[in-house]
């Protein structure tokens, strides 16, 4: 691993101000996904900013929402009365991510600027524009069976690996941003954006911005949500593809609903258009395979991932089926 | 089998060989940072490139005044400064549970923080977790129930074992399978782990 600098900031003032007059510094929060791109050389930062002497770990609600620090663990989060009451989408999404440790560890704005797990990404010694742009993209023609159906480029055709920032999508959150020019507040849906001509920014942050918090609306999504995860083994492993699911049902109608899927674009994918094919209908399974043919809309596989075009729109299914309690 | 507490590194030759790939990183970036901190009077706690940072530690109950390179892991610093190897690098990317241990009473991998982070805090590893030659009830679990086989997985799953309980999440065989799949057991010995467990859980002891 390169050396470094390493810094333990009491004061979100010097936080930014470190981070905001030197490119080649970057916060560690829980150091999960940094150090081990840093132990594979993938990532190199020059100096590392330690926030975790920051006070922005509370779990409040505020108003009409739920508001939950940078560095909040995501197993503090997961288990939390408040979120378990309030947003049980994202309890579930959370604990679906890695294991009980590194719940332990990872934290809520480390989660959702994680980098991708791309294996050209993670390989140095393979082309990746993400990584290094200019030197191509290996997924494109090489195994991609783990890569995107929707929003890629032909830059890119990473995908964001979070859980959490599924359901934090899908359930019009917004994310709190401080920086050098002061504070701004960012819709979910607009801070990952998609590869372009520039894979290498995974998000809308400018250089400096911290990440504070995260705002969640209230919302009637409490009693049917189900955060469905496709993986090659039981537990402890990235999606294939996940589904987030929060509907709102009076009279077996379906009043609102969330949709979003992860493991399918460069960012979390929220469905809108399949959201409004769901509002107004019974709670069926034939409403739920019609509003799954409108979210697989200007999908388009490559050679190893094309079983992602039949698995994407059955979990679409199942997880409505399921959020909806309809056998 | 406790090191001698306040003891610096004993491994000299690593440490030659770590200085000078330091100076030699060192030199290729210069970036003079301490100065330059002083200078804009940030509140914040510096190291050059090739300084080491004073780190207190509490290590199954020793208290431990240590001098670190930031890049190393915590893990590292327990197997090869401290000579704490009860606690094993399995893939050393937060892959497999190998490196598990308690910080501050609760279960993380130890492969994937700096030492450095953990100013202050309290570590327990698989030393620290018997009293004198009495086992730990879920050690005395694990080797009644065969928990394992060549035993390299062994420590780390105790450790994530004992937290399982205390958190709450081996309430049944599921719940436990689910809570303790961040540990990889190669020889397969999970169902006489989930087994070894589930007796801990139901005898009530304090764990
Ligand atoms: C074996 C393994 C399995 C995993 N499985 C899953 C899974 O199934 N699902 C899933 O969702 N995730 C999974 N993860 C990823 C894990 O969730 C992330 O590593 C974790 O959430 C990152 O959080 P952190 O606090 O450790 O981030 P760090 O590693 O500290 O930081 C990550 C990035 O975010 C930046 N950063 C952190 N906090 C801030 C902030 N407040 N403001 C600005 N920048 C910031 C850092 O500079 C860095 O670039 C897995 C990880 C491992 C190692
Ligand atoms: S060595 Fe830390 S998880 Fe494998
Ligand atoms: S006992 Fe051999 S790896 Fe678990």
């Amino acid at each position: 691993m390169n050396q470094f600098q390493y810094m333990r900031p009491t004061k979100q003032k010097a936080a930014i101000d470190a981070l905001a007059k030197d490119p080649n510094a970057k916060i560690i929060a829980g150091g999960t996904n940094l150090i081990d791109l840093m132990k594979r050389g993938v990532m190199t930062p020059l100096k590392l900013i330690d926030i975790n002497k920051l006070p922005l770990n509370k779990i409040e609600h505020e108003g009409n929402s739920t508001r939950i620090g940078a560095l909040a663990l995501n197993g503090a989060v997961a288990e939390d009365k408040l979120v378990l009451e309030k947003q049980p989408l994202l309890a579930q999404a959370l604990n679906a991510g890695a294991s009980a440790q590194l719940r332990n560890m990872a934290t809520v704005g480390g989660n959702m600027l994680q980098r991708t797990r791309c294996h050209y990404f993670y390989d140095t010694a393979l082309p990746c524009n993400k990584r290094e742009p200019g030197s191509g993209c290996g997924a494109l023609e090489g195994y991609n069976r783990m890569h995107a159906i929707f929003g890629f480029s032909d830059k890119c055709i990473a995908v964001h690996p979070s859980d959490m920032s599924v359901a934090l999508v899908a359930l019009d959150a917004t994310v709190l941003v401080s920086g050098p020019k002061g504070d701004r507040r960012i819709p979910f849906a607009e801070f990952h954006r998609l590869p372009g001509d520039t894979p290498q920014q995974d998000t809308n942050l400018a250089q400096g911005e911290l990440v504070t918090a995260v705002e969640i609306p209230d919302a009637a999504f409490t009693k049917h949500v189900h955060y469905l995860k496709v993986r090659e083994r039981a537990s402890y492993a990235f999606a294939l593809v996940s589904v987030a699911a929060a509907l709102s049902i009076d009279n077996n109608t379906i009043k609102d609903a969330r949709l979003a899927m992860g493991g399918v674009a460069h960012k979390p994918w929220r469905l809108t258009e399949a959201e409004k094919a769901l509002i107004g209908k019974p709670a069926t399974e034939e409403t739920f395979r019609q509003a799954a043919e409108v979210a697989m809309r200007g999908a388009k596989a490559f050679k190893y991932n094309a079983y992602k075009l039949k698995l994407a729109p059955n979990s679409i299914v199942q997880a409505l089926k399921t959020a909806a309690a309809v056998a | 089998m406790n090191p001698e507490p306040e003891q610096p590194n004993h491994d000299e030759a690593r440490r030659t060989f770590l200085k000078q790939s330091s100076l030699l990183t060192a030199l290729a970036f210069t970036p003079g940072p301490v100065l330059q901190a002083a200078a804009a009077e940030i509140d914040e706690k510096v190291a050059a490139v090739f300084e080491k940072i004073p780190v207190r530690l509490d290590i199954n109950g020793h208290k431990h005044k240590l001098s670190i390179e930031p890049r190393t892991t915590l893990l590292d610093l327990l197997r090869e400064q401290l000579g704490l190897t009860g606690t094993k690098k399995g893939c050393d990317y937060g892959q497999c549970g190998a490196c598990t241990v308690h910080i501050d009473g609760k279960r993380v991998n130890s492969c994937l923080t700096f030492a450095v982070m953990q100013e202050g805090k309290e570590i327990t590893t698989i030393e620290g977790l018997a009293k004198g030659d009495d086992l730990h009830p879920m050690q005395e679990a694990f080797i009644k129930h065969d928990g394992f086989q060549c035993g390299y997985c062994t420590p780390g799953q105790i450790m994530s074992a004992v937290a399982c309980v205390r958190e709450g999440h081996a309430g049944s065989e599921d719940e436990i399978r689910e809570f303790m799949s961040g540990n990889i057991c190669r020889c397969g010995a999970y169902s006489n782990i989930v087994a070894a467990i589930q007796e801990v859980k139901g005898g009530g002891q304090k764990v």
